[in-house]
Formats: structure tokens, sequence, C-alpha cells
């Protein structure tokens, strides 16, 4: 039964990885094929370097996830706060709408969200403002779906909080303000971190909801990628491949040691208080 | 910390989703029921009709993903459920690993593997057999959204199933159940809730995309996704009747999802939309 | 949807990074370090690529420097593959000269049909400053009033050009476009598997010994234009019955079409995935130049010649600096490497006469007038036209299977009461339950 397991966990295990690996394989390929390996080069990897599109669109990804997923997480805080002391009838109202962009399909969202900024523009265009597809409309597109994340995030934290440590500090002549930010903020501080990092990885990934809502001058990385897929398909996308993989895969390696690290410190102390 | 003013904090989230995820699927609607001089039509829900095909097709092919992601997933997921510690969080990182690779970039492997050309044939080729025909198919755009989504089956099931607690099962066997009525009896209807949340997890995006029909299916047999895409960005622009696809897609989904939780085990059933 | 149900989700979604603040923390970290390392190249190998000196391949270049110093950005909205970027190592960059000759900022985006185009353009994605329409598509987006008139005073190099693709009938005045390249349609085919002599006539592409290697445009006009011409009628047709014919032969077709696609050919015709496809003959040349086993080769039945011409938007902020640009891409030395690069024919005068003879002899480039003569151009349909075509695309691409339109609705109306019967049956044994 053991090797049965065993054999069956390699199986799923290639599938996972024959493709990724056959991307790799094949950035260190001196000839353009897809199949043919004629000899090994780094120049794909040279030519990425020097690709000011995909340099450009990565760096609009980055400021795209760290601006919208900053606001998120300010927004989405301060409505968690403000969810947990609705009562149970109107609080699953604000939870159904505040799920709903976590299970509609990416692409009615991307195209919901189209529509609105087209009326926005006609809209402020008719004011004489002007309101083009863009870092704004990209930026809005993904706090929308961002937020979600956050206040379901923070939530369980202040519902897990001792309400009476607010009241205390209340008690002690804070003012509401200053006892959110000395004594409420610390006690959520990981759902709110969690909900923050959660926003900003789909933010850097999104690729559905940005290709409706993203002008000419706001191309992620996501939707570099499509374009490429779509024309002559050079190798600089494979060793583009190889880079996220690498970069993916010592985050990984570096929390999952991380973690060893801490269960194995965390056995000994309790090991040596028994 | 229910004072009186933390209600307030959540007015801006309010606004926010009144402006953001309200109105847009309001603009879908109002799109769907009106024509280009914003006159009331039924016109473009009754021309959803025509595409019965598409809508039939891309539940049939999101389903027998979903299903195959079930039967790959299940054994896979027990399996690491009963390993230690350290070997379970391996185990989870190496599946969570390629979901952090753009799926643009995996689904655009997939191509190089399945090609005519490809390096399955190559391999075939060597024994003098075939070539096959497996990109532009269906079954490849089966095997896409399978490859894409299968983590989304995986994990669900496997936090579910770390739950079951070995005595239990060891109950179960002490008191003569064989392992096929073991996993009938006792794994199975305690996995009931990992298995609902990983159909919805896998057929909502199975079903909505047009990215992996694109690549690997050849643009020769629409999605729903493919579709709604065609008439908002794509060669046959009119987003009257792709508001109106996409409002179908989204009933389609909420029943799907309703049906699915019916079986999602005796839980409470509060908050629940249908 | 129930709330418990969300929070698995959740959970599991948040499991995706299992520690999440520590592994988004380093994630980010390595993002700064990815990006820095990549500037750091980039800044190496500038200035490899500028050795040729963009004043020196213009005619004035005092006019370009003017521009200099005000930050202006430029988006440029092309086809794919249809620039000279210098990525080949032996063709000029003509983006990055532009750049260095003005000050001008230029971001490059790409499109893959006209229709494509237009469904941004009209979808609100505009913010573009130049796009490059082809023909038919210029005709109905000035009738749209989606171009903006050019100045053309600001456009001297207008004059190198050929009239005949300066003034046309979709712009009569060429008050809104200035031709950028021109070409023909016809097929590409590799000799190894299909036989030169075969390769005269649109039927090939209804073969059926091709069955699964035939590749087929995907976009309506230009699908549908081969079939009509195989049909005999004028691609320009607004007769129901004809089109519709059309189409049906289209289905036809499908069973034998391996893929449906527009640049994504390049990969599948250089990499013999398919045998044969229809296709402009300025990217034949350049799939040639890659795999010398592929063919061209223009049906007597006749074909369409396109003109693919650079417009200003209507709602463009940068009037002036398109204008340049445009301007710029009519530079007799510009064009000439540019027009060498993507392989198309130039309506340049100037840059035919500075071309060597063996390109400006090239019959798949330039051919002779009597295939030149047996061609049609698009025009412009009426509204009524095109609807029906994206109708009948979309029918096209839809399954072949046949299912009754009330499927779906039928499916609906099951699922909502099978779903509230079961809550009804759960409601009623809890009701029982709870007399116990």
């Amino acid at each position: 039964m053991k090797w049965l397991s065993r054999t069956y966990v390699w199986v799923v295990m290639f599938f996972l990885y024959a493709p990724i690996g056959v991307l790799i394989f094949f950035s260190f390929n001196q000839s353009k094929s897809r199949s043919n390996f004629t000899g090994f080069t780094l120049d794909w990897y040279r030519k990425l370097f020097a690709n000011e599109i995909i340099l450009q669109s990565l760096v609009n990804t980055l400021i795209v996830a760290v601006v919208s997923s900053v606001i998120a997480t300010v927004l989405g805080t301060a409505a968690a706060v403000g969810i947990n002391s609705l009562k149970k009838g109107p609080r699953a109202l604000v939870m159904n709408l505040n799920n709903l962009p976590i299970i509609n399909p990416e692409i009615v969202t991307g195209v919901s969200l189209m529509l609105l900024f087209v009326m926005f523009k006609g809209g402020l265009g008719s004011l004489g403002l002007s309101f083009e597809f863009g870092y704004t409309t990209l930026i809005l597109a993904h706090i929308a779906f961002n937020v979600s994340y956050v206040v379901l995030n923070v939530l369980p934290k202040l519902r897990q909080m001792d309400q009476f440590v607010y009241e205390a500090a209340l008690d002690l002549g804070c003012s509401p303000l200053s006892a959110f930010f000395k004594v409420v903020l610390p006690e959520i501080m990981p759902g709110v971190l969690a909900g923050f990092l959660m926003a900003f990885t789909y933010s850097i990934d999104d690729f559905v909801i940005s290709y409706f809502v993203s002008g000419p001058t706001s191309q992620t990385l996501p939707i570099t990628i499509y374009s490429m897929t779509r024309r002559k398909v050079s190798p600089e996308i494979n060793a583009l491949s190889t880079i996220i993989f690498g970069v993916v895969l010592m985050v990984l390696l570096a929390v999952n040691f991380h973690g060893a690290r801490a269960e194995r410190a965390g056995r000994r102390r309790g090991g040596a208080a028994a | 910390m229910r004072s009186k003013y933390s209600a307030f904090a959540a007015v801006p989230y309010y606004v926010w989703m009144a402006l953001f995820t309200v109105a847009p699927l309001a603009m879908v609607a109002v799109f769907a029921f009106t024509d280009e001089s914003g006159a009331f039509t039924m016109e473009h829900i009754s021309r959803v009709g025509e595409y019965t095909n598409v809508l039939v097709r891309s539940v049939w092919l999101a389903a027998i993903a979903t299903a195959i992601c079930l039967v790959v997933a299940y054994p896979l997921a027990y399996i690491m459920s009963r390993q230690s510690g350290a070997k379970q969080r391996t185990m989870v990182m190496l599946i969570m690993l390629p979901m952090w690779m753009n799926f643009l970039l995996r689904t655009y492997a997939w191509m190089t593997i399945l090609e005519k050309n490809g390096l399955i044939n190559r391999f075939f080729g060597l024994f003098g057999i075939g070539p096959f025909d497996m990109i532009n198919t269906s079954g490849a755009v089966v095997l896409g959204m399978v490859y894409n989504y299968l983590p989304f089956m995986i994990l669900p099931l496997y936090t579910i199933m770390v739950k079951i607690d070995d005595r239990v099962i060891e109950a179960a066997q002490d008191l003569g159940a064989n392992p096929l009525k073991v996993a009938a009896r006792v794994v199975l209807p305690l996995s009931v809730p990992g298995i609902s949340t990983g159909i919805t997890m896998v057929f909502v995006p199975a079903v909505s995309t047009f990215i992996i029909s694109r690549m690997l299916g050849g643009g020769g047999n629409l999605l729903i996704g493919d579709l709604i895409d065609l008439q908002f960005l794509g060669n046959a622009y009119n987003p009257h009747l792709g508001s109106a696809i996409s409002l179908v897609l989204m009933v389609i989904i909420l029943l799907c999802m309703s049906l699915t939780n019916q079986f999602g085990g005796d839980e409470e059933r509060e908050g629940m939309l249908v | 949807m129930r709330n418990t149900h969300m929070d698995r989700m959740i959970a599991l979604m948040d499991g995706r990074c299992g520690d999440l603040p520590a592994c988004g923390r380093m994630l980010l970290r390595q993002f700064a370090a990815l990006a820095l390392a990549a500037l750091a190249v980039l800044c190496f190998s500038l200035p490899t690529s500028a050795e040729e000196s963009a004043a020196d391949l213009v005619e004035d270049p005092g006019y370009y420097a003017r521009f200099q110093g005000q930050g202006i950005t430029l988006s440029v909205y092309n086809w794919g593959e249809y620039i000279a970027d210098g990525s080949d190592g032996e063709s000029i960059d003509v983006n990055g000269l532009f750049e260095e000759l003005t000050g001008i900022k230029v971001l490059y985006n790409t499109f893959a049909t006209n229709e494509e185009l237009y469904a941004k353009l009209k979808s609100g994605g505009a913010g573009y400053d130049i796009i490059v329409p082809s023909d038919y598509m210029v005709a109905r987006m000035i009738e749209e009033k989606m171009l903006s008139p050019l100045n053309r005073d600001n456009i001297p190099n207008i004059a190198h050009l050929d009239e005949q693709y300066v003034y046309t009938d979709f712009d009569p005045e060429g008050a809104y476009s200035v031709p950028y390249t021109w070409g023909t349609v016809g097929i590409i085919y590799n000799t190894q598997y299909v036989d030169p002599e075969e390769v005269t006539t649109w039927d090939i592409l209804w073969d059926e010994r091709y069955l699964g290697d035939i590749l087929m445009f995907s976009n309506p006009r230009d699908a549908s234009a081969i079939a009509l011409k195989r049909l005999g009628y004028s691609m320009n047709t607004t007769d129901e019955g004809e089109i519709g014919e059309a189409f049906e032969s289209l289905k036809e077709q499908k069973a034998l079409v391996q893929a449906y696609v527009m640049d994504e050919i390049y990969d599948k015709m250089e990499g013999e995935e398919a045998a044969l496809a229809p296709y402009y003959a300025g990217d034949a040349v350049t799939m040639i130049e890659e795999n010398p086993d592929l063919a061209f080769s223009v049906p007597e039945e006749g074909t369409n010649r396109f003109i693919d011409s650079l417009c200003i938007p209507a709602s463009s902020k940068q009037k002036e600096a398109a204008e340049a640009y445009i301007n710029f891409l009519c530079e007799p030395e510009i064009s000439l490497g540019n027009i060498d690069y993507i392989g198309y024919s130039t309506p340049s005068l100037a840059a035919l006469e500075l071309m060597d003879e063996e390109t400006r002899s090239d019959p798949i480039r330039y051919p002779s007038q009597e295939l030149l003569d047996n061609t049609e151009a698009f025009i412009y349909l009426p509204a009524s036209t095109n609807q029906l075509l994206d109708r009948l695309w979309t029918e096209l691409l839809s399954d072949d299977q046949q299912f009754s339109r009330w499927t779906i609705p039928i499916f609906l109306v099951v699922a909502i009461l099978f779903s509230v019967g079961l809550n009804l049956y759960r409601g009623h044994r809890k009701k029982r339950n709870d007399l116990y």
C-alpha cells in the first residue's frame, strides 16, 4: 500500500512540475524552437533584461499592487471595525455584498468595472473633466477586489479580541481614536498584515480584471505576458518564467525553513518547560 | 469594542461597495436590457438563447474538469493528511508553488508540450507512433483547466482531512471495517465540506475562463468567457449582448454554487443568498 | 452564500502562502531586488544599441528637436510584429530613434485585429495617440467620428508617398490617414506537405486531404472575404444571402481547421504545426526567412489588397507630437529600415528608390500589375452588414452541436425548484426532529 501511495504522489507532482520544467529547460535553448534543443545559451535572459516593455510593466505591476493594497488595507480595516459592531441581520447583508467580488467570476467583475469606468468617463467628460483608462482605473479595480480579502482577514481577529481591553482604555481616559490605535490595532495587526499581503499578491497576479480596465500607460506584467503569447513567441518568455519560478521558490523555501525552525524552537522551549 | 463611534468606521466602505460592487453589476444589468439608444429591450437577453451551445459546452467541460480534479485530488489529499508534520508542510508547499506562477505562463507551457511537434509527440515519435492531435481539441482545454485548478481542489480537501482524527479511522478498522468501508463510511462523510468547497473553487474559474480555451483550444470552439470577451474587447463588439451573457453566467454560477451548498453537509445555513 | 463556506474558501486562499506575513515581506524584497538588477542590466546594455545616430537618418532634424525637454509621452497602438525594434540585432529600432531625436517617450502596445482595435477604442480604452487601422476600419472610424483630422503641414514627408495610397476610396482627401504599408492576402504553405501547383485556388483551404493542417483567419472580415471570393462574390457584398452562403461554407471548413489564429501563425507555420494558411504577404516574407520550406501564393480567384494607415484618434491630446511621429515613419531612411524588417510593401516612393533591386522585384512584396488588377480593396460596410458579420462570426465559432435554446432556462428552473425543494424538505425534517 505504501509504495502505491508514494508512486501516486510522485505521479501528481510530475504532472504539476513537468510543464514548468519544460519552460525552464528551453529558456537556455539557443534556437527559437519550442521543442528542439540545439545548445546552451543565456541570451534570452540578456534580452529579457534589455526589454524595456517588460521592465516598465514590472514597475507598473509593483506600483499598482502597492498603492491598491495599502488603500484596500486602510479601507478594509476601518470597514471591519464598523461591520463588527453591526447586528446580525445587517451584518449578514454587508458580508454577502463583501463576498460578491470573490464569488463572482473574474470576467464578470472585469467587464462590470469596465462599463462603470466608461460611464464615469462619459459623465466626467461632459463636466469638462478627463478620466482615462490607466493607473486610476487599474488601481480602483484592484482595490475593488482586494478590499474584500482584507475585511475577511481582519474580522475574525476583531471577534477574537477581548472587548473589555478597549473599554478599559476608554475608562483610563483614552479618546476612542487613540484607544483604537494604541489598543485595538496592535491586537488585530496579524489579521491586517495577512489581509494586506493577500491583497498584494492577488494584485500582482491578476490578469483578467486588469485586462478589461487597463489603458495604454498602465500595462501590468500579466497583460504584457498575454500579448507576448499572442505574437511570435520569443524564448524571453521562458526566461521570464524561470526567473519568476526562482523567486517564488526562494521565498517559499525561506518561509518553510523559517517555519520549521520556529517550530523546532517552540518544541525545545516546550520540552524545557516540561 | 462596540462604541457608538465604531459603526461609522465602515461608512466609507459602504459608499465604496455601493460605487464599485453594486453599481458595476447594476450597469451590467442595465446594459443587458437596453439597446444603443438606451431604450428598454429584451432582444439581447433572448439572443443569449442562440448561444446555448456555448453555454452547455462550457458547463460540460468545466464539469468534466471538476470531476477529474476531484478524483485526482481526493487520494492525494488523504495521503498528504496522514503524513508527519514536516512532510505535510513540504507537500503543501510543493502543491502551492505552481500556483504562484502566472497562469498564462503555465498554460503556455502546455502548448509547447501538446503541439504536433511538441514533446509528447516527439517522445512517441521515437517509437514510431503518432503524431497525435492533442492541441486545439476539447481534451486539451480540459487538461488546461485540470492543471490550472487542481491545487484549488487539493488544498480544501487537505485542510478538511487533516482534521480527521487518526483514532476515528483506527476505531472503524478495529470494529471490522475494511479499507473500502472506512473510506466510504468514515472519511467520505467527514470530508464533504471540503469537497463542496473544492468543487466551487474549481468550477467557477473553469466555467468562465477565456484564456485556456484560446491558448489550448485553437479558438474554434468558444466558451462563455470567450463569448463575453468577444463582445467587449474582441472581434464582435456588442457590450449589450456581452452584458446579457455575463448576467446569465452569473445566474448559472450562483445556482450551481447553491446546489453544491445543498450537499455541503448540515451545518448552520444562515446568511445564505439562495 | 453560507458564511462558513466562504470562510473555508478564504482560509484556503490564505493557505496559498503558508506563513503570509513573513513570505510577503520576502516577496517584496525579492521583487525590489529583481527590479534593481533588471535596471542595472538595462543601463549597461543601452550604449551599444545606438550605433546609428537618429539625426543622420532624417532630412530635417530641427523639425523633431522642438519637442525636446517637454516630457511628452505618446501612446502608439499598432499591430503585433509591425515595427522594426532592433531585436534581431540587424534592424533599426524605430521607436528608440524617435525617442532619441525628439525626447518624446513612446509607449508601444499591440493589437491583433481591426475589430479588436475598434472595440478597445469604443469601450473607453482611448488614450492612444497613434493607431494603425486598415482601409475599411479607417472608413468606419471616420464615419463614427473616432478620428481626428490631420494637419498636413505638420507632415511634410507625405510628399514622399505614392499618391494612389494617400488619396483613397476610404479617405479621398487624405484628411484622416497616412498610409503605413500595403499588401495582399494569399496562402502561405509548406512545400514539404503541399504541392505548389495546387495552391492556385482558395478551394485548397477546403480540401479534406489537409484535415487538421489548415489554419484560418481569426477575424470576421478576412475570413468571410476568402469564402466570398471562393464562391465568386464580391468581398464587399451587402447581400445577406451571399454572406449567409459564405458563412455556411466557413462552417463546412471548420471541421478541417486546426485553429483560428492571427499572429500565432508565425510559430505554427515556422514550426510546421500546420501545412497551409491564408495570411498577409508581408508576414509570409518574414516566415519564409525563418523557414525556407514555406512559400506564398495568391489564388487565381483574386484576393484582398489592403492599406494599413496611420491615424490619430479623436481623443488624442498630443496631436502635434503624433503628427511628428507619423512624419518620422515617412522619412525615407526610416521607412526603408522599417519596411525591410516587417516585410510588407511600402507606399513610399523615396524608400522604394533607396531599396535594393532584389527586394523591389520580390513578387511577394511587389506583385505584378496583372495580379494587382485582380484584387479588391475592402470598403466600408453599412452598420447592419457589420452587425450581421459579427453575429455570424460568433455563430461560426460556437459549437456545432445544436441544443434547444430552452435548455438553459429549463436547467435554471429545475435547479431552482430542486434547491427550494431540498430546503423545504430539510426544514420539514428539522421541525420533525425538533418535536422529539
